[in-house]
């Protein structure tokens, strides 16, 4: 195959832009593909503090590279989760990132800051791990934009995500999460904007983007994630993808254009007040990461 | 030629040459879910491969919660 822009001889191959790319075109095509989610979903102001919530995987090194790439100076910030070696070796790929490029990264241990870690949360409540884990995550980096003073927390979510959490929503017809699912979170009080840039391009994209990049980024997946829901969706969409490249893209951006707003209207967001607990916003009196904390860390 | 395989890390014998999409049918991988490395190199799915090279199939999926 040959690059679609120079004719060079291509290293990867894009059913769904029926292309194929060179390393620098393919280069060039992630950061305009970033580019394009940024101007759409109006993302980023000029001379905003931009904060990425960094993991050491794939997408969310991919997404701190090419906010910087496009002139953007994000700072980052990775959580130490208590997941065994998996959150070792998770927080040490982002220290390495950040420390090659001297890149601000912020490292919070949610153990040392909270008491406890997403094992023993999980097992404490008997949720899934993932939900523990999403909350903690949720909640800390919110926290963290806010207390840094930084306008925007951007997160490494990709078009594969988007379109798993968005089939699964609409599988169960969870209205709320429709009526909340889009590129762009606006801030409200309490909450700091909350921007998708990598919604555009796809894992297989992101992962193709670190390899020719050399990004070197944490393969092993999540033990705790292993068999859940949101990676069965992701297969499933996959197997359509191959048949029909370009679905997963339409169903996401058919959704953002044609059906999101009817949710978001029938769904207004709820009054917000503060946590008697940490201050965080929350429709009851205590926020559910307190809640959380208070049964894990007893 | 020598294939890896991540998640969970594992090591196949496959004889060449063959193309990278005729690889991926053998191990009934979908195209769309991984990478091909051949060497250092990331290779599209009409690249050859030889009987000596050295291969890694790296699954792109991943996530947790979903957020």
């Amino acid at each position: 195959m040959k690059c679609r822009r120079c004719r060079a001889a291509a290293v990867i191959d894009l059913p769904r832009h029926n292309a194929a790319f060179c390393t620098e075109c393919f280069r060039r095509h992630c950061r305009e593909q970033v580019r394009r989610a940024l101007d759409e979903h109006r993302m980023v102001r000029e001379g905003e503090r931009v904060l990425v919530a960094v993991s050491g995987g794939k997408d969310s090194l991919a997404c701190w590279d090419l906010l910087r790439a496009l002139g953007i100076p994000a700072d980052g910030m990775v959580i130490g989760l208590g997941i065994g070696d998996y959150s070792r070796d998770s927080t040490r790929y982002a220290r390495d990132f950040a420390e090659a490029r001297g890149w601000p990264l912020q490292v919070v241990d949610v153990r040392e800051r909270f008491g406890f870690d997403v094992p023993t949360a999980a097992a404490a409540t008997r949720r899934a791990p993932c939900g523990a884990c999403g909350l903690t995550k949720r909640h800390l980096f919110n926290q963290v934009a806010i207390e840094g003073g930084y306008d925007v927390l951007a997160t490494g979510h990709n078009l594969d995500d988007e379109a798993a959490v968005l089939l699964g929503n609409v599988l169960h017809w969870e209205e709320e999460y429709l009526a909340r699912q889009r590129p762009t979170l606006p801030g409200r009080d309490g909450f700091v904007r909350k921007v998708k840039p990598l919604v555009r391009l796809s894992e297989r994209e992101t992962a193709a983007y670190c390899v020719v990049s050399g990004i070197d980024y944490q393969v092993e997946e999540c033990p705790m994630a292993a068999g859940n829901r949101h990676l069965a969706y992701k297969e499933a969409l996959n197997a359509v993808e191959a048949r029909s490249p370009g679905t997963k893209a339409a169903f996401v951006a058919g959704f953002w254009s044609r059906a999101h707003r009817r949710f978001a209207e029938a769904r207004p967001e709820p009054t917000l007040g503060a946590c008697t607990g940490c201050g965080a916003p929350t429709p009851g009196t205590v926020c559910a990461f307190c809640r959380l904390q208070a049964r894990a860390a007893g | 030629m020598r294939v890896v395989l991540r998640n969970p890390r594992r090591e196949v014998e496959v004889a060449g040459p063959l193309t990278v999409e005729a690889l991926l049918r053998r191990l009934d991988l979908n195209p769309e879910s991984v990478l091909v490395i051949a060497g250092d190199t990331l290779v599209p799915r009409d690249a050859r491969l030889e009987d000596t090279d050295e291969v890694e199939i790296r699954p792109v999926i991943s996530g947790g919660s979903g957020g």
